[in-house]
């Protein structure tokens, strides 16, 4: 699997750190709703087909990312900065 | 100053190793680089950061990924990651150089010098060395003179810069170095290689 790293271009997936689900959204910090924090905390759809992921790419430019990638085929569909892309949200 | 002690071991001198015996197609060497230096720019602070660290080094630096450049003092310097900078040279004096170049509304100035070593690959076969080793496009079309990039091999992270048409440097955390300079030479074995 190649993700193709906005600053460095195609690199292989040994250099990236996986670092979780990007479509959770964090609760108010002020919230005390234990089933919204249960979710944020734990609970995940595991969708088989398109998902918005959050990745590092430790092995190169150190750069945070968010991957749209294809949990079934692995395809990647769209690579870019969480800086300016990081909508704590919807899926993409 | 302390005589700073190189990494590499008893094992890392000189002398053909491998298959020479129509010549040695490169060779290995750790490289005296007494000043390393990490510069970063806060966001929207890529560019002054460039101008400062080309006006303090007297380099021609640009922004943007991978690119890099090189004085004749034997100060270089290469893009690693979104505005972060590889700086090095001959003198350990470079880190207080770039502290007072680079005022903190630009960025940070890290002195790695301690904790990094570089070693120099050159000749004919440098790229089909480092081609084993890093899944990267090495000719010299993709990857020209003077840029560079941040990489790793297996878990090592590895900062290359491409010093000529034949010649590369690799930095490598100290306390990997051993490691990776015996990963290295095993890797230039089938073209011989000289350690100098
Ligand atoms: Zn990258």
């Amino acid at each position: 699997m190649l993700i193709d790293c906005p600053h460095c271009g195609p690199r292989d997936l040994a250099e990236f750190s996986y670092q979780g689900d990007a479509t959770r959204t964090r609760p108010d910090p002020a919230s005390t709703d234990t089933q919204a924090w249960l979710d944020y905390v734990y609970n995940r759809p595991n969708p088989a087909g398109r998902h918005r992921e959050y990745w590092q790419h430790t092995g190169g430019c150190r750069a945070h990312l968010v991957v749209e990638r294809d949990t079934l085929t692995h395809e990647i569909h769209a690579v870019a900065p969480v800086r300016g892309n990081a909508k704590s949200g919807d899926a993409a | 100053m302390v005589e700073r002690a190189s990494p590499l071991g008893s094992d890392f001198r000189p002398g053909s190793y491998g298959d020479f015996a129509n010549g040695a197609e490169v060779t290995i060497l750790e490289l005296d680089r007494a000043g390393i230096v990490e510069a970063t720019a806060w966001p929207g602070q890529e560019k002054a950061l460039c101008e400062a660290l080309a006006g303090a080094c007297n380099l021609r630096l640009s922004a943007g990924s991978g690119n890099g450049a090189a004085n004749r003092e034997g100060v270089c310097a290469f893009n690693i990651g979104p505005g972060r900078f590889l700086v090095s040279g001959p003198r350990e004096t470079l880190a207080g150089q770039l502290e007072s170049a680079v005022p903190d509304t630009i960025g940070t100035v890290t002195d790695l010098s301690h904790g990094r070593t570089v070693l120099g690959i050159e000749g004919p076969k440098a790229e089909w060395v480092l081609a084993k080793l890093f899944a990267l496009d090495f000719a010299s079309a993709a990857f020209p003179v003077h840029s560079g990039c941040a990489t790793a091999h297996h878990e090592i992270a590895v900062q290359i810069q491409r010093r000529g048409e034949k010649r590369f440097e690799l930095y490598v955390s100290r306390s990997f170095a051993r490691s990776f300079a015996n990963t290295l030479r095993r890797a230039a074995e089938d073209v011989g290689y000289t350690i100098k």
